[in-house]
């Protein structure tokens, strides 16, 4: 059964969407991801024009991000102060994003940066979880305890100006690494369609050390705002948020997370981390081939796109 | 979906004298043959589901030379011209062994849509001049270049490209036999209308040549409206974009909240 998506201009097979929706939302439910930066890729794959896959990506992250939100709310693990400050950033950096984004789009080269930057961030953040987490699997193979952190080493970004103190992450902090760690963020939501979890979740427990505990619903509060901002700026300006497509990626993929939560808790989470890795790997090297390989036709045609 | 079959006969039956009173080939002196065409309807609404279609139009020419006529020597052109856009083509290169794009033209006010029909191939019926002056023809549609400074060497390139993926796209097309004279001075011609054909006010153009000189032309405008909740949609997307934008999120608001209560472990 084909319908036609209205914003992206073609006619798909519905059930490919649906499917691809609850794949990946089985997957983001299994190992606790949002999903954005698989279903980004696949929609590409699928021939949606990366314009309109990364601003229904954001769409799509809002739903499923939503629902781990209000969890976190209710069990008061979201420490809103630490998240608003982030969120200064996130719309910060989602505003600078689009407008790069637009500019991108002029200039026809919209479609290489997303992908050249899905390379990068996938190839980066894949190889390092597969790393991370064959070094813990060999770790408990020979039963070693885990390699304990380094304590009381003053970091560098402890060291910042401007501190304030965040009494439900119990931290004192400046402003300016989490600032800047929100308008990262809120660039990668823009361009890439992603909400940046998984980016900003180990930037926060590694870099600032926030307490693992709050660092989940935090970073899940900002991502919210942040993609919700970032689609109703996307729909604004380059009209290109498909509710058709994205509605039909949130019901599978809503449906398709309680399912993978399931299975997510009877992996261990070294195994999870790995597969994970693997798959994130396999998606860049996807998008890298398609960098490479000579395309049927070098050349395509715009017609009246911009006005 | 609805076949779009717009038809008219034409009324005007041509004055039975017009061709005897004049010796072949005088005729334009005295009295110019006249053209008219006309479809049953200015607008085709058109539902998401539109795979494409044909669109029949009929024409008329009058004050026509019969004996020219006869030895074949009247020949009809038929355009469905798409809204008239920018169009800008890109081409990619190899740099660092990734494809990117390296160059593009912009040209000026093309139509978004081509479709035409003639008694025979155009290329046979008039020299290419006379196609180019008129910009009659897939090959002959003027394209110019925005802002062009360059030296022109690729230009050609980049028409070619241009014209060889819209007729890809289905968007241009042409029919060297898709006109017909059902009587000696009637005759219909059917226009392929692609599936994605592109919303607006499209215009019909007839060219009458007589041995291969354009002696008139006339043309109606023909409004293609999308209809059916797709379309609606996309109407909401561009007039009303933050209203949109914020229904989108409030969409995802529900469907992830909605999700949350209904798998929720008590």
């Amino acid at each position: 059964m084909t319908i036609y998506l209205p914003i992206a201009e073609l006619s798909v097979n519905i059930f490919i969407i649906l499917g691809m929706g609850a794949a990946v939302g089985f997957l983001s439910g299994m190992f606790g991801v949002g999903g954005g930066f698989l279903i980004t890729p696949l929609l590409i794959f699928y021939n949606i024009p990366p314009v309109v896959a990364v601003a229904t990506g954001a769409n799509q992250v809002v739903a499923s991000s939503i629902s781990g939100a209000i969890t976190h709310f209710r069990r008061g693990t979201l420490d809103v102060k630490l998240g608003t400050v982030l969120l200064i950033g996130g719309l910060t950096g989602a505003t600078v994003g689009i407008w790069i984004f637009s500019l991108l789009r002029a200039i026809g080269q919209l479609d290489l940066i997303i992908s050249l930057m899905y390379v990068i961030f996938l190839g980066t953040v894949g190889g390092l979880m597969l790393l991370e987490s064959i070094n813990a699997m060999r770790r408990a193979a020979r039963n070693e305890p885990p390699a304990p952190r380094k304590p009381g080493h003053q970091h560098w970004v402890h060291r910042l100006p401007l501190k304030v103190r965040f009494k439900k992450s119990k931290i004192f902090l400046s402003v300016i690494p989490i600032v800047a760690l929100g308008f990262a963020i809120g660039i990668l939501t823009s361009i890439m369609g992603v909400g940046g979890g998984f980016i900003m979740v180990p930037a926060m427990i590694y870099l600032l050390r926030i307490p693992t505990n709050v660092v989940v619903g935090t970073s899940l509060f900002q991502i919210i705002f942040v993609t919700a901002y970032t689609t109703i700026v996307q729909a604004a300006t380059n009209f290109s948020v498909d509710i058709v497509l994205a509605f039909i990626l949130m019901v599978a993929g809503v449906i398709g997370a309680q399912y993978g939560v399931r299975v997510g808790q009877k992996l261990r989470g070294e195994q999870l981390r790995a597969l994970l890795g693997l798959l994130v790997l396999a998606v860049g090297l996807r998008l890298a081939i398609a960098l490479v390989v000579t395309p049927a036709d070098i050349y395509s045609v715009v017609i009246g796109a911009h006005n | 979906m609805r076949l779009l079959a717009a038809v008219l006969t034409l009324l005007c039956l041509l004055p039975a004298a017009a061709g005897a009173q004049w010796l072949p080939g005088q005729s334009t002196e005295a009295v110019r043959e006249g053209l008219e065409i006309g479809t049953s309807t200015s607008e085709i609404a058109i539902t998401s589901d539109f795979h494409g279609a044909d669109l029949t139009i009929f024409g008329a020419l009058s004050n026509t030379d019969q004996l020219l006529l006869a030895i074949g020597q009247y020949d009809v052109v038929v355009v469905l011209e798409g809204p008239r856009q920018d169009a800008t083509v890109r081409k990619k290169e190899r740099v660092f062994g990734i494809w990117v794009n390296t160059r593009s033209m912009t040209f000026e006010s093309v139509p978004h849509s081509y479709s035409m029909s003639s008694s025979r191939m155009i290329d046979d019926l008039t020299t290419p001049l006379e196609l180019t002056d008129q910009g009659i023809g897939i090959d002959h549609i003027p394209l110019t270049p925005v802002g062009f400074v360059g030296d022109g060497s690729n230009l050609g390139e980049f028409r070619d490209a241009f014209r060889r993926l819209q007729q890809g796209g289905g968007f241009y097309d042409r029919n060297p036999s898709g006109v017909r004279f059902v009587s000696s001075n009637l005759f219909k011609a059917s226009l392929r209308l692609p599936a994605n054909i592109p919303n607006g006010v499209h215009t019909v153009r007839a060219y009458l040549f007589k041995s291969g000189t354009l002696i008139t032309e006339e043309s109606l405008p023909l409004r293609v409206i999308k209809t059916g909740i797709e379309q609606t949609i996309t109407d909401a997307a561009h007039g009303q974009p933050i209203l949109y934008g914020c229904a989108a999120v409030l969409l995802a608001v529900i469907t992830g909240w909605g999700a949350s209560l209904i798998f929720r472990k008590d």
